[in-house]
Formats: C-alpha cells, sequence, structure tokens
C-alpha cells in the first residue's frame, strides 16, 4: 500500500543518508540530551522501538507530548519522525512489516495493550495527513463521517451543530458555509486541509497528529494553518511533523531533534534554535545538512 | 510460376537489397569509419532499400491474385462459343463450375463436351500465362523500385525517417484491417437483417409474444406458423443474465474485497490468478457441467421439495453462467478496489472508523463506478454467453418468469436458426441476423458505458 510503501522509503532513504554522510552510526547506547519529561504530560513513550522488517527505524526513544502544548518533531528525512508519529495513534497498524516495542501510555493507558481496542484511541488520537485527504463526499459528510461512525450525535441538529463548530474552528465555516453539499474534493488545496483538520476534530480528540500538514500547501494556505494550529493548542494537544524549521519555531513550544532513529534532542524550541546543545541539532538547523 | 514461390524470391530480393543498401550507404562516405557523417544509421539505409524493392511489387502481385480470377474467367466466357456463351446467368455459373473443376482435375457434375474441354484448356493456358506475366511484372518493379532507391543513397538522404514513416503506415494498415473486419461484419448483419424486415415488419419482431420460427413450405403444414415475436428471447436471455449476476456480483465483489483489503500479499498473488482461472476455463466445459451435473441436481431438488422443474433450466443456465463471470466481477473490482488511495483508507482509520465501516463506507463509494462498469462488461458477457445456454437452458421459447421453466436465449436462437441447411430468402434463416444485430447493439451499449465508466474512475485518482 502506499503509505507502507512511503514509510519504508524513507527508511530505506535513512540508511543511505547514513552511508552518504559517513556519520557514525548512532545506536542504542546513545543518551537523549535535554528534558524528555514533562510535568503534565498528556502521551507518554518510553523506550519505544520500530522495525519494519529487519531495518531498525526507530531506536530507544523516551519522549513525553505535553498537554494543550504543540511539539514539533524535526529532523532530515527518513530520521524517523513521522513514523514515531505514527506509533502515537498505531497507525503504524496498517503497515504489515512494522513492528512496535516498549510502552506508549495516553493517560496512564497503554495504547500498545493487547487488550486495548484501537478505534477508540483513534477517535481520542486524531491525525492529519501530509497531503489533504477529503473524502470524496460533500463536506457536511466529510465532517459527519467520524461523529456518526462513533454514534456521538443523536438527531440532525446536534449533527449539523458539530459541523459548524467543527468548521468554525478550523477556519473554514465562512468560506464553504454556502455550499456544505459540494463534493470536498473540489476545495482548494489549502481549504481541503483545513477540512481534513475539521474533520478530526469533530470527533473531540485529545491529541491530533499531523505529519507536514503544510508540505503541500502555499504560503498563504500554510500561514492559515499555522495560525490554526496555534489558537487549537488551547483545546488540544498537538504533535506535528515538519520539515519546516522556521514552522517549528512558528508554532511550536517544544521541539524534539531526530536522527536516523534517534531522538538526538529534546527543549524548549526557544532554547532548540537558539542555543542548541548537541552537535548534531546545531548543524542540522543552522543548515549545515539536512 | 507458382504464386508462393513468387512470394519467396520477392522476399529473398529484399535480403539482398537490404544488404545493397547498407552497403552503398558505407560506401557513400568512405568506408565504415565515416558512418558518422550518414544521417541515419546504415541499417536504415539497407531498410529503406528492402522497403522499395519489395512493397510494391507485393502490392501488385496482391491486387493482381485478388483480379485474376475473374478476368480469367471473364475471357474464358468470351472464348465460348456463342450458344453456352448466352446461357442464362444461373446455368452458366454452373458450367463455369463445372469448366473450372475439369482444369483442376477435380469431378464434374455432367458429360464433358468438346466445347467445354477446350474451355478448360484455353483456362489453363490463361493461368500459366497470367502467372508467368505476374512473376514478370512483380519482378522487374522490385528490381526497379530497389534499384532507383539505392541510387537515391546518399549521406544526406534522411533514410532513419523514411523508413519510419513506411513502418507508421504499416501499423495503420494493421489496425485499420481489425476496424475495417468489425465494420465489415456489422455492414453484414445490418444488410441481412435489413432484408428480414423487410418480410417481417420491425415492431412485430420486437414486440411480438410468440417466437416459433418455422415458415411453412405447404399451405397445410402443421405446426409452422411462423411468428418472430422475439419478446419471449429476450426475456430469456434477461432472466439467464439476471440469475448469472445475482451470483456473479455478491461473490465476486465479496472476493474482491476479501483480495484486496483482508488478504495477505501472499495469499492475494495465488489467489487472485486461480480466481482468474475461471475465465479461462472453455465454456462448452461450464456447458457440460451445467447440463449434466448441475441441472439433474436441481431437478431432484425440485422434486425434493415436490416443485416441478423442467430438466433444462433457466436456474441451471443461470448459475453455472454466473460462477463463469465471477471473475470478470472480481477482477475489474479488485483493481478498482486497489485504485482507491490508502490516503482515503488512513483518514478513515485515523478517525476511529473499523475496517468493515472503512471499506463499507469509504473504498466502495469511491470505488462504486469501477465496480458499476466490471459489473456491467459481466452482463454484456453474460447476455452475449452461447455454449452455457445452448446445453443448459433448452430450446422452447417460454415467455416465463419462473427459473424453474426451460427458456432460450438469443444465442441460442440464432444458433439454431443457422445449424444445418439454410435457404437465404426464408425469413427463418434472416431472423438470425436480426437477433444478432439486436444483440450486438445490446452489448455494444454495454461496452460502451462500462468503458466510459471505467475510464472516467481511473483519471479521478490519477
Amino acid at each position: 500500500m502506499n503509505t507502507a510503501e512511503n514509510v519504508a522509503t524513507e527508511a530505506v532513504n535513512g540508511t543511505k543518508v547514513r552511508s552518504e554522510q559517513g556519520s557514525k552510526p548512532l545506536d542504542s547506547d546513545f543518551e537523549t540530551v535535554g528534558e524528555v519529561r514533562v510535568p503534565n504530560a498528556r502521551m507518554t513513550a518510553t523506550d519505544v522501538n520500530v522495525y519494519y522488517g529487519d531495518k531498525h527505524a526507530i531506536i530507544d526513544v523516551n519522549l513525553d507530548i505535553g498537554k494543550n502544548q504543540v511539539i514539533a518533531m524535526i529532523g532530515p528525512s527518513g530520521c524517523g519522525k513521522s513514523t514515531f508519529l505514527r506509533c502515537l495513534n498505531r497507525m503504524n497498524d496498517t503497515i504489515d512489516i512494522c513492528r512496535v516495542t516498549g510502552e506508549i501510555k495516553l493517560d496512564d493507558q497503554d495504547i500498545y495493550d493487547r487488550k486495548l481496542d484501537v478505534v477508540p484511541l483513534r477517535a481520542q488520537v486524531g491525525m492529519v495527513f501530509q497531503k489533504p485527504n477529503p473524502f470524496p463526499k460533500s463536506i457536511y459528510d466529510n465532517i459527519a463521517y467520524g461523529p456518526r461512525i462513533h454514534g456521538l450525535v443523536a438527531s440532525r441538529a446536534e449533527l449539523d451543530e458539530i459541523v459548524e463548530n467543527s468548521l468554525a474552528k478550523a477556519g473554514l465555516w465562512d468560506e464553504v458555509k454556502d455550499r456544505l453539499d459540494q463534493p470536498g474534493t473540489g476545495l482548494s488545496g489549502g481549504q481541503q486541509q483545513r477540512l481534513c483538520i475539521a474533520r478530526t476534530i469533530a470527533v473531540e480528540p485529545e491529541v491530533i497528529l499531523m505529519d507536514e500538514p503544510c508540505s503541500a500547501l502555499d504560503p498563504i494556505a500554510t500561514a492559515k494553518i499555522e495560525e490554526l494550529i496555534d489558537e487549537l493548542r488551547e483545546n488540544y494537544t498537538i504533535a506535528i511533523v515538519t520539515h519546516s524549521m522556521q514552522q517549528a519555531a512558528r508554532v511550536s513550544q517544544r521541539t524534539a531533534y531526530f536522527h536516523l532513529g534517534n531522538l538526538v534532542e529534546v527543549g524548549e524550541t526557544t532554547q532548540i534554535f537558539t542555543n542548541p546543545r548537541h552537535k548534531l541539532t546545531e548543524d542540522y538547523i543552522t543548515g549545515r545538512f539536512g | 510460376m507458382q504464386f508462393s514461390v513468387l512470394i519467396l524470391v520477392l522476399l529473398g530480393v529484399m535480403a539482398v537489397a537490404f544488404h545493397v543498401g547498407r552497403r552503398r550507404s558505407f560506401a557513400t562516405v568512405g568506408g565504415p569509419t565515416g558512418v558518422r557523417k550518414l544521417h541515419s544509421l546504415p541499417a536504415y539505409y539497407g531498410f529503406y532499400t528492402a522497403l522499395w524493392a519489395g512493397l510494391p511489387a507485393l502490392l501488385i502481385a496482391g491486387v493482381w491474385v485478388f483480379f485474376d480470377g475473374t478476368v480469367i474467367t471473364a475471357m474464358v466466357v468470351e472464348a465460348m462459343p456463342a450458344e453456352m456463351r448466352d446461357l442464362p446467368p444461373a446455368q452458366l455459373g454452373l458450367l463455369v463450375n463445372d469448366i473450372t473443376n475439369l482444369a483442376n482435375g477435380n469431378i464434374v457434375s455432367g458429360e464433358v463436351t468438346p466445347a467445354m474441354q477446350s474451355a478448360a484448356d484455353h483456362l489453363n493456358e490463361l493461368r500459366a500465362l497470367g502467372g508467368t506475366a505476374l512473376a514478370v511484372v512483380a519482378l522487374s518493379i522490385a528490381l526497379g523500385a530497389g534499384s532507383l532507391a539505392w541510387r537515391a543513397i546518399g549521406p544526406k538522404m534522411r533514410a532513419r525517417n523514411r523508413v519510419e514513416w513506411i513502418v507508421s503506415g504499416l501499423l495503420i494498415a494493421c489496425s485499420l484491417i481489425a476496424i475495417l473486419t468489425t465494420i465489415g461484419i456489422v455492414l453484414s448483419v445490418l444488410f441481412e437483417s435489413f432484408r428480414f424486415f423487410q418480410k417481417i415488419p420491425f415492431t412485430d419482431f420486437l414486440f411480438g409474444l410468440e417466437w416459433s420460427p418455422q415458415v411453412a413450405l405447404r399451405e397445410d403444414q402443421v405446426g409452422a406458423s411462423g411468428a418472430f415475436g422475439a419478446v419471449p428471447l429476450f426475456a430469456g436471455t434477461l432472466l439467464i443474465s439476471f440469475i448469472a449476476l445475482l451470483v456473479a456480483v455478491p461473490i465476486g465483489l465479496m472476493s474482491a474485497i476479501y483480495l484486496a483489503d483482508y488478504a495477505g500479499p501472499r495469499l492475494r498473488s495465488y489467489a487472485k490468478p486461480v480466481l482468474e482461472v475461471l475465465a479461462g476455463v472453455p465454456t462448452v466445459v461450464y456447458g457440460f457441467f451445467a447440463a449434466l451435473t448441475l441441472a439433474p441436481a436441481i431437478r431432484q431438488a425440485g422434486e425434493f421439495m415436490g416443485l416441478s422443474v423442467s430438466s433444462e433450466s433457466a436456474l441451471a443456465a443461470g448459475l453455472v453462467m454466473g460462477i463463469m463471470i465471477i471473475p470478470f466481477v472480481s477482477s475489474l473490482s479488485d483493481d478498482v478496489i486497489n485504485a482507491v488511495p490508502q490516503s482515503l483508507r488512513d483518514a478513515a482509520y485515523a478517525l476511529g472508523a473499523t475496517r468493515s465501516e472503512t471499506i463499507r463506507q469509504v473504498v466502495l463509494p469511491a470505488a462504486l463506478p469501477g465496480i458499476m462498469g466490471g459489473i456491467l462488461l459481466a452482463a454484456s458477457r453474460a447476455i452475449g454467453e452461447t455454449m452455457i445456454v445452448v446445453m443448459a437452458a433448452g430450446l422452447s421459447a417460454n415467455l416465463t418468469a419462473n427459473p424453474l421453466d426451460s427458456v432460450t436465449t438469443v444465442t441460442v436462437q440464432i444458433v439454431t436458426l443457422l445449424v444445418g441447411d439454410q435457404e437465404f430468402d426464408s425469413a427463418k434463416t434472416l431472423a438470425a441476423f436480426a437477433l444478432g444485430l439486436v444483440l450486438f447493439v445490446v452489448t455494444l451499449g454495454l461496452n460502451i458505458v462500462a468503458l466510459h465508466i471505467v475510464r472516467k474512475y481511473r483519471e479521478q485518482y490519477e
């Protein structure tokens, strides 16, 4: 499947980066620089390892996702940041060859517990993807899909309200309120991505994962999404993967730098960008490679 | 010279021309070292010479062979004694036939008269003369055109472009053959149907409720009413196709869903080809399975439940035909389900949709147009299917909706009307063409709609 291939290719690209740069491979003895734990953690990852077949994609990552915070994950292609993000709502389950070890907790509940059902988990931890992927349905049905399958609404009026609220929160209501019955795929790229965000928040998740949400958008649409992320922080916990360091600096409070499967450094965003403590982080944010 | 020998000789000339042309291209630039001064690669000069040497001569030979029979016959008739020449056309045709047989050394219908013998000898002479003339003409054209092409070779000549132009012409000609054949078939069906509709009114054929194509040869003949109402045939065809789709659509669609979204890649790589083998089983094999295994089984089951089932039933034919078209539905549906982007599935999963919710509410709606296309293709296949229904559905044109009765279909009637000796001035024989025309129009329409839907859908995600 597409995503499996993409992630797998990224994983393979990771090995390529390693050999090309000749930098010393990081291993399991590596110690993350900075404070991986926060006092008000919403999600807690402990000793997470991810394998794609034989390829070790993520090595012993420990990281907290703080409540009502935006955490940005940056790093060169193939460093494992997307893979880590997809672990947080078990989207990696859809990839056959993927294997995850370690422990990830959402509010003290281990999400990789065998007894845990993945369906309510994904309702709690929503995800926005790199490319806008609205369903080929009407704008209204795109938003209403989640609440419907989870039985969150009893009446049409209630559903109308959820749709309006979600679209309003995503800053899209004014643009689409007169054409809710038109297909979501007919919107512009930036509108589609905001539709996807609205669709995600319609099921009232606690955590929103965003995998490079602006990489397919133009600068104006990007600015709107960034503004939106900042507003959403009030009510949601957000983890965002991005290739743009400016974006990480603009929207996030904490930043985590991944490198070839290791979490190299975590810290306050201002500290990471002004005063990185690890050499690799410094090299990356000053543009020496990546 | 024999025609086949002539063709071989022409091919030999082409081979020689290739070498000569290639050699000359080297010679014009002073040996192999000067190849870069040539406009094209040396082989193109060879092909150019060979094509000029071969194609015009082959074309002339083809045209000649096509027409020489007619021309020679006309000349023989011209040379015959007046009393033979002035026979009515039908008898003259028989006579010419006899003369041709005599010339070929075959058996002749009547007694051989000296006049016929001399005409046959004349025919043989003309044939020999024609063969020699053709050989001379063809070979001289081959050599002439070849040497002209050979002389034109030079470093500036754009041999590659010319050869490619000729090759593209050949490709067009080949595709034209396929298209023209189709058009020819359509026209022949159309003209014969037209003759049929001159005898039987169009509306009687299309809306008549009784099908009994025996035309009375005598006034007092029993059981030969000559009714050509095709509605029972359409109804039978639709009934059987409907049963077949009732079998094929659920099974095919669900196996496609299983293959596309549940089965692992290993299982899929084995299961899909195996399923497609169903499409490769000859329909006659399905036919005797239906007639010898399934139909008796259905009749026994029916008797057990106190129903009267005829030994050839629409149900038996429909069920087996359904099995046959499963691969059409499953294979095409599997393709379109796979073409639904993974990102859509991810979007549904990320909202907490289960696998079956994702498939029912996201994947299937997105794939629906393509699936419809697959079903329509399967339907047009079912309507046109012949062998299974000939063997399992029966021949009696009952107008019934009871699947346990025997019914007959358009294709079965075409087969029965055209098997055996034909008289082409009888409505009975011509009815087959009218039925064929209807069948053709229906399946063509279904195919066009289906392909249009499938294509439109494919573009959506590319």
